[in-house]
């Protein structure tokens, strides 16, 4: 079964880290020694000789074209443990704005409202495809031109619609997080609804299984392991959905405003660290993911 | 759809046109598969009379329509012509009032249900309360000899024990009819043979009527009281061979010459029925 499949390929074997570790060296040194050219023609470096001194230079630029790896760190340590969390108000105690983790918080709340609501659409779309030849035929259509338009085409229109309705901040984000997740949902729920083999759905027949039985007892287990592998992806870019949601209106919060900003006054040292926190944004929810897909297929007596 | 069908699942006897212990009643049926590649002719004129309490084995050549028959009469395939009942009723009448068990070629399990949980699948669906389905995945696990693999999941147990658990499954709402197609197919002669005395122990306590599918001469003089021989191509009957070994038989009986004499029918019911031209 796939559900026994997938669960078995995730413990990593012990002898996976050095290989990972020699790849990490490498990238690192390829970008270390990247930084002097990519820096070169910036005035810091103008008056300096020696290959050495140039390239201690290159690694402690304050607005360089490409930041060193310590320079990103270093902000983002800055931004978010070196900084105060939280604020006191009029209205009592609320996040630091200048705390990095304030603008991850603004977007994650976004990621995970759009991923609730497009898991859930995806969700209702594909038993909507599975159960009704009508629905397959007028729906998946749509379903697939939604992806081929461009998220970034389509997330203004949305912010500036939404907006003159007055509806300003986390929901339209969550909106285009959600557009953007309900497709590998949807996608990998008609798959896995469709999952049970004519045998098991024949044994339903034999029991005289109503529709309603069939998908609880068959049909929706047998999606489990499917709904999973979709949501690893839907999270990754109900994340994207949220970024991209910040930029069209030059929000103030959120981590697509750090970009955003960064971008604006030649912060690259800011945009980068920005950009790191989301990578860790995003690889936590896809372990939080993976951690519940593990306990439920371990409940749904998969092979360990 | 009604849970009255449990307390009666062998249906009005009396309405079965006459024959008070009819069964199933096959006249004349015929079924043609409509294939990308033309049409398969997998049935044709089959007349077949099944009384209550029998245990029919159909045996034949691969592709014969041994499953396909079986399949008709479970109302998962429709016959193109001619007519069958079942208890009296159509196979969807039969069907609909849940009056078979109906075990597949493979155990067919839900793998993410337990034993005892894939055994209470049909009480589930019949609305039974909780207490009778423990109760009765208990008393048919324990009869297939699974007492003490409730909690396991199917890919704990072996296959064999994995096709007891199907038939436990079946067995588990008392149906009068047993549709059993190859369920030992897959397994070891020794399983095999311990299946089949317990299966011939259990029809044996409960007069259940079965119709079985098997591959295997021995299996089916073995077991049944009528043996059906088909051929393929198209799928007929040819032969049926009363198999009148009396009720209580033990592993032994193969070796008497009663037996082989049986065999040595369907053996050559088996042959004739078989062109070599494919
Ligand atoms: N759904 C189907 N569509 C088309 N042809 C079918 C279908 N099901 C069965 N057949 C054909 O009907 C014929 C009888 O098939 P059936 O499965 O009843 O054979 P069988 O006697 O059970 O064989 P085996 O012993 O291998 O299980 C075969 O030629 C098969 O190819
Ligand atoms: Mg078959």
């Amino acid at each position: 079964m796939s559900a026994a499949a997938s669960s078995r390929a995730v413990p990593r074997k012990a002898g996976s880290t050095v290989p990972v570790l020699v790849i990490t060296a490498m990238i690192m040194a390829a970008w270390y020694a990247a930084c002097l050219p990519m820096n070169n023609d910036l005035p810091q470096l103008a008056r300096v000789t020696g290959l050495a001194e140039r390239y201690q230079v290159s690694w402690a630029i304050e607005r360089p074209v490409l930041p060193a790896p310590h320079q990103i760190v270093t902000e983002l340590y800055n931004s978010t443990i070196g900084t105060r969390l939280f604020r006191e108000t009029a209205d009592g105690v609320v996040l630091n704005p200048r705390n990095l983790v304030f603008h991850a918080w603004v977007t994650l709340s976004a990621t995970l409202l759009g991923f609730a609501m497009g898991s859930l659409l995806g969700i209702v779309i594909a038993i909507g495809i599975v159960h009704s030849r009508t629905l397959s035929k007028s729906l998946m259509p749509w379903v697939i031109i939604s992806q081929t338009i461009p998220i970034l085409a389509i997330a203004p229109i949305v912010i500036v619609a939404l907006g003159s309705i007055g509806l300003t901040g986390l929901v339209p984000k969550a909106i285009i997080s959600a557009y953007l997740c309900f497709f590998p949902v949807a996608i990998g729920m008609v798959k896995g609804l469709l999952s049970p083999d004519t045998m098991q759905l024949d044994l339903m027949r034999t029991y005289n299984g109503s529709v309603a039985q069939t998908f609880w007892k068959l049909r929706w287990p047998a999606a489990v392991p499917f709904l999973f592998a979709s949501l690893k992806v839907a999270i990754t870019i109900s994340l994207v959905g949220a970024i991209v949601g910040e930029l069209p209106t030059g929000a103030q919060a959120g981590l697509g405003a750090r970009l955003l900003s960064g971008s604006y006054f030649g912060q690259t040292i800011q945009i980068w660290s920005a950009l790191l926190f989301a990578a860790l944004l995003a690889a936590l929810l896809v372990v939080a993911v993976t951690l519940a897909e593990r306990l439920t297929l371990k409940a749904m007596g998969s092979r360990p | 759809m009604s849970d009255a069908a449990l307390d009666r699942p062998a249906g009005p006897a009396g309405r079965s046109d006459g024959l008070s212990d009819g069964v199933i009643d096959i006249r004349d049926l015929s079924l043609t598969f409509q294939t990308a590649d033309g049409p398969v002719y997998a049935l044709s004129h089959v007349d077949l009379a099944v009384r209550k309490g029998e245990f029919i084995s159909f045996i034949g050549p691969s592709g014969c329509g041994k499953t396909t028959l079986l399949r008709v009469i479970a109302d998962l395939e429709q016959a193109s012509s001619g007519q069958i009942s079942v208890n009296g009723l159509t196979p969807e009448e039969a069907r609909l009032n849940r009056q078979y068990g109906y075990v597949f070629q493979a155990p067919a399990l839900y793998p993410w249900r337990t034993i005892e949980k894939n055994v209470m699948l049909p009480l589930e669906v019949f609305g039974m309360t909780a207490a009778e389905r423990t109760a009765r995945a208990r008393k048919y696990l324990a009869l297939v000899n699974l007492a003490g693999f409730e909690q396991k999941f199917p890919w704990q147990l072996s296959g064999g024990m994995q096709q007891r658990a199907s038939i436990a499954r079946a067995l588990s709402f008392d149906p009068q009819l047993l549709l059993m197609d190859e369920p030992f197919g897959a397994l070891d002669e020794i399983v095999r043979d311990k299946l089949n005395e317990q299966l011939l122990r259990l029809w044996a306590e409960t007069r259940k009527t079965v119709i079985f599918v098997t591959h295997s001469i021995p299996e089916a003089v073995f077991l049944s009281t009528r043996i059906v021989v088909m051929s393929p191509r198209p799928g007929r009957i040819i032969d049926i061979i009363d198999c009148d070994l009396g009720d209580n038989r033990s592993l032994d009986i193969r070796e008497t010459p009663r037996f082989l004499a049986i065999a040595q029918r369907v053996r050559e019911g088996l042959r004739a029925g078989h062109s070599y031209d494919d």
